[in-house]
Parts: C-alpha cells; structure tokens; sequence
C-alpha cells in the first residue's frame, strides 16, 4: 500500500484532452450529441466528417471558443489535464494559451511580422525585449517560415502570400508555448504545396505538442494523423487508430464515407 | 432547332428589347437622382460664391466686426466655431467610442442593449432646437456654466453623440471576427483584444464617423444660440467659460436680426462661404486622415 512514488505515476493522466458526454447547442439546435473522446499527448487526432457534422463545433469546445457565440450552450464534460475547462473557477484566458488554435482562414493581424508573433508573448506580459526576440525567431523556425521572412520582419504580415500566413499563424500559436494546437482545416485556403508544407509541419510538431486537426481532405488525415475520428450530423460515429479506421472501418457510414459514397 | 426552341428564342427577342428598354430607364433615373445631388452642392456653393466673394479678404478673417457690424470681418466667430466643434469632439468622443464598444463587444445581445439602441436611435432624432433647450437648462442653468464655450460644446457634444456611437458601432463590425478569434486564442483578454486589436482596425471608421458628426454639428444654429454663442463679443475667448460669437449664429444674426440687413448681405454670404469652408475643409481632413491610417494598416 506504501508506494507513493509508484501511485503519483498512476495518477499522471494518461490523456492529454478528454471530452465526456459532451453536447453542444446553437440556440434550440443540437450540434453535437454526446461526444466522448480522448486525446493522447503528443499525438495528432484528425477530425473528418461532411459539412456541418459537427468537427469543427467540437474542436472549438475544446479551447471555450464557442463562448464568442451568445446563444450557444454546453452540457457535459471537457478536462485538461484532468481539470475540468468549463468549472467556473477556471481562467478562460489561461485556458486558452495552454490550448492554441490556428484557424481555417490565415487571420494574421494588421501589423508586422514580428508584432504578429510577438502579440502573445506581450499579451501575457513579458516585456523582455530579448527574450521576445528570441522566441520570435524560435516559433518562426519551428513554423519553417524564418528563411522566408528573416529579413523583413517589420515588414507588413499582410503582404505574404496565403500559405506563409498560415505559417506565420501556426508561429503565432506556437510563441506562447500552448500544450495543445488545434487546427480547424489549416490548408482548406492553401495550395498543394503551401499544404504540403503545412504537413510536414504537423509531423515535426507532434514531437512537441497534442495536436487536433479538423480536416475535409481525408488524404490528408491519412498523411498526418495517429488516431482519427468520424463524425456524422452532430454524432461521433466512429474513433481509432487511423490505420484502422482508413483500411478496416467499423461502421458502414465511416465506410461510405471514406470511400467517397457520400459527403 | 426543334419548334419549342423557336418559340423560346423568337418570344425572347421581344421580350430582351423589353428588358433591356426598362434597364436603361432605371440606370438614368438613378443618374438624374445622383445628378441632382452633385447638382444642389454646386448650385449652392455658386450662388455663395456669387454673391460673397467680394466680402473675402484677409481683413475679414483676421478682424471682428465694427460698425454695427456693416464692417470689419469675422475673426470671433471663426475662432468660436473652431472652439465649440474642438470641444465637442472632445466632450463626445470618448463617451461615443466608449458606448459603442460597450454595446458592440461587451453587452450580452439582450434587452439592456436593445433599450439603449433604442435611447439612442430616439436621441438621433431630436430636433436641435431641443438639444438648444436642453443645453440653456442643463448645462447654462443647472450646472450653472452659463452661456459659455463649455455649455455648448456639450451640447453640441450631445447632439453628436448618436451619430459617433452609430459610425462606430459600423467600424467595430466592420473588423472581422477572425481577428478577435485569433487574439483570445493566443490567451488575451477581452480588453487587450479590443485595445490592441480592434481598435486599431476601426481606427480609420471611427475617426471619420466622429468628424463628419461633428462638422454637421459644428453648422447648426440652434443648439449653441442658447448655451454658447452671442449677438456680439468683440473679444477673443481666453477660457472655457467664455461666450463666444459663432458662424452659424452670426449668419442667422445677420440676416434677420441685424440693424441694417441689406447693407450687410454680402458679409452673410462671406460668413457663409467661411462656414461651408470650414465644414468642408473638416470633411477633406477626416478622409485624407482615413486614407492615411488605412494606409498604414495594409
């Protein structure tokens, strides 16, 4: 019975983000019905389904986005780390540095490069003028974008082409350190080979982060992920290894989907 | 070509010409209405300039009236305008833009912010003259400023109030979502979103919005004929709480309640000139202003 040290370890959570139960509705409308799902640290979880299914109503649960919604509401669970996100004591602010978005549509800021990715690390007060230096380049590296703006980083971020501000955005999330990334169809916006960049971006960062990706291209959930979910109106219908789910579904609507049947 | 073919295509030819005949009526209607407006402003300045340029001169901006003011210039009056829009903007524009962003970014949509829409709209629609009524008892009388720059500034403060709320409540919308999304995601708070982020967007709407408030605000008669501005003060203002005489005011003076009203027909239409200068030359600098920090913001 006395073996603290051993029990600690048993009480590490074994996954990163988890979500129980979870129902969402815009109004009187039920967008998602009872979602339970988990998410392993260091991993990429793809989310796919056809339009309106519900993925990206569910990845915007997981970092309180939703609350920009008035007359949205939320039943059920979402932990991380364990605690609970939607407890009222929790700091919506400190939530979501921990749990980053890049968002469909590159939305750098009107400003500089460097303000772009500096704003975070402002915005959470460090004022240390070397030291944001420092992390602007190390988040522009990691973004595999530091080659292409090194040289013009008080230069307009609106003035890079779509697939660099996707980059400059993933920088962007990356500057405040968040554990988790989530990224509602990152390349939807972008040619295939600001994609492809994009891609290996998400191998290289996994090392590093929990990273949840909604995503209509079902290719690229096969490229990208470990584990991937199936959501269909509003329902999680099916979840596992994206092995799994790609070459032997279990369900018939997962099935239809991923062969091209429907959606 | 099978008959039903020919009987679509020969039934249409008619029919294009129809359509086609109602579009050109439309298109140069909606011309003529544009027309007429470019029209009334160039009337309007012509028949100004016509029959007031001679009262231009240096000594008419630069001195204030005399003789019963059949002579002299203007100077007071310009100096007075410039003070009551300045204090206006001032007393306004902190308290609109502040309005606004409650409604647009805090408030919960709801009755509270529909009740207020609601105030303001009807605030929109008072007539000036009231907002003069308002100003003489509030401000004059309550507040005990007398008739002062203060007094009316606020007044006419109070009369631009809706019109700055509403240009910027259109900036604040005009920011796209994606913007505000981004910002909390990266762990800012509400107000550092607005601060840092928001507000530099709408800059240019709001700017704008706020001037041309202010300069429509800055020619009327009514709401400072009570609260700030006089019949006659040949002195300059030195503080806030002195009266001063306006252009507006001073036309209206002129023209219906001077001693000798045709002999100073020119110098209403050279005040007028002045007045619609100024306005003018407000709106000029609120739109090269925007184009400016636009500018910046690409």
């Amino acid at each position: 019975m006395n073996v603290p040290a051993q029990q600690e370890e048993q009480m590490e959570p074994e996954y990163k983000m988890s979500s129980e139960n979870l129902d969402f509705y815009y109004g009187d409308f039920k967008a998602l019905h009872s979602v339970s799902m988990d998410f392993k640290p260091c991993e990429v979880t793809a989310l796919i389904g056809p339009s309106g299914c519900g993925k990206s109503t569910y990845l915007r649960c997981l970092n309180r986005m939703n609350d920009l919604i008035p007359i949205s509401r939320v039943e059920g669970k979402v932990t991380l780390d364990g605690l609970d996100i939607y407890a009222p004591s929790l700091d919506v602010v400190m939530l979501r540095r921990k749990v980053g978005m890049v968002f469909q549509k590159p939305n750098p800021f009107p400003k500089t490069i460097f303000e772009n990715v500096a704003y975070g690390l402002w915005v959470n007060g460090i004022k240390d003028k070397a030291f944001v230096q420092e992390r602007v380049e190390e988040s522009l590296k990691q973004a595999a974008i530091w080659d292409e703006v090194k040289d013009r980083l008080q230069d307009t971020a609106l003035g890079l082409s779509g697939g660099q501000q996707q980059r400059l955005c993933i920088a962007r999330a990356l500057a405040v350190k968040p554990e988790v990334v989530l990224m509602d169809e990152p390349a939807s916006a972008l040619d295939p080979i600001a994609t492809q960049k994009i891609e290996e971006l998400i191998h290289q960062l996994k090392e590093t982060y929990t990273i949840i990706i909604v995503t209509h291209n079902m290719q690229q959930a096969a490229r990208v992920s470990d584990v991937t979910a199936f959501f269909y109106v509003g329902k999680l219908i099916e979840v596992g290894d994206t092995d799994t789910i790609f070459t032997r579904p279990k369900k018939k609507q997962t099935e239809d989907y991923i062969t091209g049947r429907f959606g | 070509m099978s008959k039903n073919d020919r009987i679509f295509f020969e039934g249409s030819a008619a029919y294009d010409r129809g359509r086609k005949l109602k579009q050109a009526v439309f298109f140069n209607l909606f011309r003529a209405a544009a027309a007429i407006n470019g029209m009334a402003l160039l009337t309007i300045i012509y028949f100004m300039v016509a029959n007031g340029w001679r009262a231009i001169s240096w000594e008419f901006l630069t001195q204030p009236p005399m003789e019963s003011m059949t002579k002299g210039g203007i100077l007071p009056c310009i100096v007075g305008t410039v003070c009551l829009s300045f204090g206006a903007i001032v007393a306004a524009l902190p308290i609109g833009i502040a309005s606004a962003i409650y409604i647009n970014e805090y408030a919960r949509p709801g009755k509270v912010v529909r009740l207020i829409r609601l105030g303001i709209n009807n605030l929109a629609g008072v007539p000036s003259v009231v907002f003069g009524l308002f100003g003489l008892g509030f401000f004059v009388v309550i507040l005990d400023m007398g008739v002062s720059i203060a007094a009316g500034a606020l007044t006419l403060g109070a009369m631009s109030l809706p019109v700055i709320i509403g240009s910027t409540e259109e900036a604040l919308k005009s920011v796209p979502d994606t913007y505000r999304e981004a910002s909390l995601g990266l762990g800012a708070t509400k107000w550092q979103t607005i601060w840092r982020v928001v507000l530099p967007s709408a800059l240019p709407g709001i700017l704008t919005g706020a001037i041309l408030g202010i300069s429509r605000a800055a020619g009327e008669t009514a709401p400072i004929m009570f609260t700030g501005a006089v019949f006659f003060t040949p002195k300059l203002p030195t503080s806030i709480f002195n009266e001063v005489m306006a252009l507006p005011y001073h036309i209206y003076v002129l023209a219906t309640a001077g001693t000798e009203i045709e002999k100073t027909r020119h110098l209403q239409y050279g005040t007028a000139i002045v007045l619609i200068a100024l306005v003018l030359g407000m709106n000029m600098l609120a739109i090269f202003w925007r184009a400016r920090l636009r500018k910046r913001l690409k």
